[in-house]
């Protein structure tokens, strides 16, 4: 009887404790969902303004204009010489072109204006046609051609129309003639691939992120080629083969150090010992690359040796039971096993470089450079370099490509990021 | 106490006997301070251990520890949890290399040589003795590859026929080949457990060790795959000499021919195994194997 009241008074209790203990469960896990909910929010709220911001920046305005292809102003009829069709004069052919379709402008002033609306690119894409087929002298030909930025940027309504005159980048005299193009179906919005295919340029319809990203190609492939071995290695040497004492807990303190120092120290560390001190040259991918692979050995080594101590103690023993040597040990049976981890280690340190801007500004990988880089050793920018030097710029037109090279930028990460889970996925071992 | 001493003096004298030159007499002396109660050397012995003492950092994990493993024998060590069954155990391979603050001290003999002697490679010591481990643990691989990576590292094998062989015929000994014929492409790690510690004797045996070390190999089983394990030890006898931790003092019964008693990291008492577990001549031992200790 005694006994039977106890338990039912412990049950009591149990039960009375059990209410509380559901609670600060739910409670746990609102806090988790809306601290989920708080950060989806933000996320998507970067990725849409971006996307809002930058997706007209895929799209460029063309014009329509019957270019007639004068042999007065390019050569003679007949002529295939390189050297002579590359010289020739083919704003003369625009600008005859824009003359023609607006006869009654004539002042020189106003046909400057005029000349203004089509882009300095007109010129390329002729010379570009002509040299590919000379037949086209002394045709005439209608002919899609790049609009100037602050024609795209009216056609795109980026231009406030109801501002004063002298304050707008398009004047009066140039709406009219834009309209009456309109009119004729003269005005075009096509996919703008010359974003795709050329390096940087003064003029934002002319700009490209091809140098950028082969730039930050290069320097990422320098990174990992020093950064993956190196930092392997030494994760390897710590954790498989160094024995536990003073100096190796020194040098874990130290690396643990070295992966919260500002990026922009190990730029200036780069300036003093790459460029000044081994001379290497300025702005290029392989200096680049060497500062961002200090950068990032860090974060190999602590994922590496993450790895490396994930994988159980039991197979180092069966392996060497068997009478393998520690250096088999780790090569036939630890480093397979860890290696998911440490490939996703390195894509996450790789992803923080691909994003790195302050250390490159330091070794001079900020400058204007419009020359596809073909290589390491050539001067180029980075993306995120890029990304800062369009945001710099006063033209309306670089804001949209700004948010465009910053969706390039992203688009880079994320596939690396899944490329990382899907490696952990795919070589995920259970024993 | 003065029979126990009486016996040691028996003991010594057996000893030099047994071992003549090989074993300064600075270590028989030092014997007499063993506490050890039975016969701790053996007509035929594999492997030679005395006064091996074993230190994790400063603190003494194995005191004064003298003992003979015999030939083709099966050898038992039983006692109390913590008591340094494992520990001893793995001195014979060298194992406790791995740990950092490990540091073994005594002479353990094997083939006339030091096992411990600087000169001595470690590499081909564990391909002569052996082990299995407490928990299974095949490698992540398929079953031919778990049993061949022991052949292929030292170089066993002439030809893939050959390999083959002795792939068939290290599953055969460990009783495994019926079941795993026609799966060898299969991951180890999905068998069952009896299966995959079968597996590791046969990845044990594959490279014809001498000796083979075993912690506690059916604590993971049950009645059923322990009692394959057990028959197999008996078969394996007949090539190999087996050392054996244990718990079940029914296995050792079973399966050994000696069996040394361990307590607080001394050997308390070894003899044949009938003897121990009739007559146990330590109360120690006899408290345990009653079941009023440990
Ligand atoms: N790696 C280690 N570091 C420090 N001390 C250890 C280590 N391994 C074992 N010891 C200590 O050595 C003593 C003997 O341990 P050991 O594992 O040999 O016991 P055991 O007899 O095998 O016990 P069990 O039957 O529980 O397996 C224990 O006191 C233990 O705490
Ligand atoms: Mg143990």
């Amino acid at each position: 009887m005694n006994n039977l009241q106890q338990h039912n008074d412990t049950m009591a209790r149990v039960q009375q404790g059990l209410n509380q203990r559901y609670r600060n469960e739910k409670r746990f896990r609102r806090v988790g969902l809306s601290a989920i909910m708080s950060g989806l929010i933000f996320v998507s709220f970067l990725f849409i303004t971006i996307f809002a911001n930058g997706y007209t920046a895929f799209q460029q305005t063309y014009l329509k204009l019957d270019v007639v292809f004068d042999p007065a102003l390019i050569a003679p009829l007949g002529m295939t010489d390189p050297d002579i069709l590359s010289a020739a004069n083919y704003g003369g052919l625009v600008k005859a072109a824009m003359r023609e379709m607006f006869p009654s402008v004539t002042s020189r002033r106003e046909k400057k204006t005029l000349y203004k609306l089509v882009s300095t690119g007109a010129v390329y894409q002729l010379r570009e046609m002509v040299m590919l087929d000379p037949a086209l002298i002394g045709t005439k030909k209608s002919v899609w051609l790049v609009a100037d930025d602050d024609v795209d940027m009216l056609i795109k309504e980026h231009i406030d129309l109801n501002a004063v005159e002298s304050d707008r980048r398009i004047k009066n005299n140039q709406l009219e003639w834009i309209r009456l193009l309109q009119k004729n179906g003269r005005v075009e919005k096509r996919f703008n691939s010359t974003f795709f295919t050329a390096g940087d340029s003064r003029e934002p319809e002319l700009s490209g992120i091809k140098g950028a990203v082969y730039g930050s190609f290069f320097t990422l492939l320098i990174c990992l080629a020093i950064a993956f071995p190196v930092g392997v290695a030494a994760a390897v040497y710590l954790e498989e083969f160094a024995s536990k004492n003073r100096w190796t807990d020194l040098i874990e303190v130290n690396i643990n150090n070295l992966a919260a120092v500002p990026s922009i120290v190990f730029g200036l560390l780069g300036l003093a010992v790459f460029i000044n001190f081994f001379g290497l040259p300025r702005s290029v991918p392989l200096v680049g690359g060497l500062v961002l692979a200090l950068m990032t050995l860090p974060t190999i080594i602590i994922a590496s040796r993450a790895a490396l101590k994930s994988v159980p103690p039991s197979i180092r023993e069966a392996a060497l039971g068997v009478g393998a040597s520690p250096m088999q040990t780790v090569t036939h049976h630890v480093l397979p096993l860890a290696m998911p981890g440490m490939l996703t280690g390195t894509i996450i340190g790789m992803a923080q470089a691909l994003g790195e801007t302050a250390p490159l500004l330091m070794i001079g990988m900020v400058a204007f450079i419009v020359d596809i880089p073909g290589g390491p050793f050539d001067p180029s920018a980075v993306l995120p370099v890029q990304v800062y030097l369009w945001a710099d710029s006063p033209e309306r037109a670089f804001v949209e490509r700004t948010s465009a090279a910053i969706m390039v930028l992203l688009a880079f990460l994320i596939s690396m990021n899944l490329l990382a889970v899907w490696l952990r996925k795919k070589f995920e071992r259970r024993w | 106490m003065e029979e126990i001493v009486n016996q040691n003096g028996a003991v010594t004298e057996q000893l030099d006997a047994a071992t003549d030159a090989e074993i300064d007499m600075r270590l028989v002396r030092e014997n007499h301070r063993s506490e050890t109660v039975g016969e701790m050397t053996v007509d035929d012995p594999r492997m030679i251990c005395r006064n091996v003492d074993v230190y994790y950092g400063d603190k003494q994990a194995i005191f004064n520890v003298s003992l003979d493993i015999g030939k083709n024998q099966v050898i038992a060590m039983i006692g109390p949890s913590g008591c340094g069954k494992s520990t001893f155990l793995r001195c014979l391979n060298r194992m406790n290399d791995t740990i950092d603050i490990c540091r073994v001290t005594g002479v353990i003999k094997m083939d006339n040589q030091d096992i411990y002697d600087s000169r001595l490679d470690v590499v081909s010591l564990r391909a002569s003795v052996g082990m299995v481990f407490q928990k299974p643990n095949p490698f992540p691989k398929s079953i031919f590859d778990n049993v061949a990576y022991g052949p292929r590292i030292h170089g066993l094998s002439d030809s893939d026929t050959h390999l083959n062989e002795i792939i068939e015929r290290s599953l055969h000994k460990a009783g495994l080949w019926d079941e795993v014929k026609d799966r060898l492409d299969q991951p180890g790690t999905g068998l069952s457990g009896g299966q995959q510690q079968r597996l590791c004797i046969a990845r044990a045996i594959a490279v014809s060790p001498e000796v083979i070390l075993m912690d506690e190999p059916c604590s993971a089983l049950d009645p059923i795959a322990t009692a394959k394990i057990e028959e197999l030890i008996d078969e394996l006898r007949e090539n190999y000499t087996i050392a054996i931790v244990t718990h079940s003092m029914q296995q050792a019964a079973r399966v050994s021919q000696r069996t040394a008693y361990f307590h607080l990291g001394k050997l308390i008492e070894v003899g044949e195994t009938d003897q121990i577990f009739t007559a146990p001549r330590h109360k120690l031992t006899e408290d345990y194997i009653t079941g009023r200790f440990g």
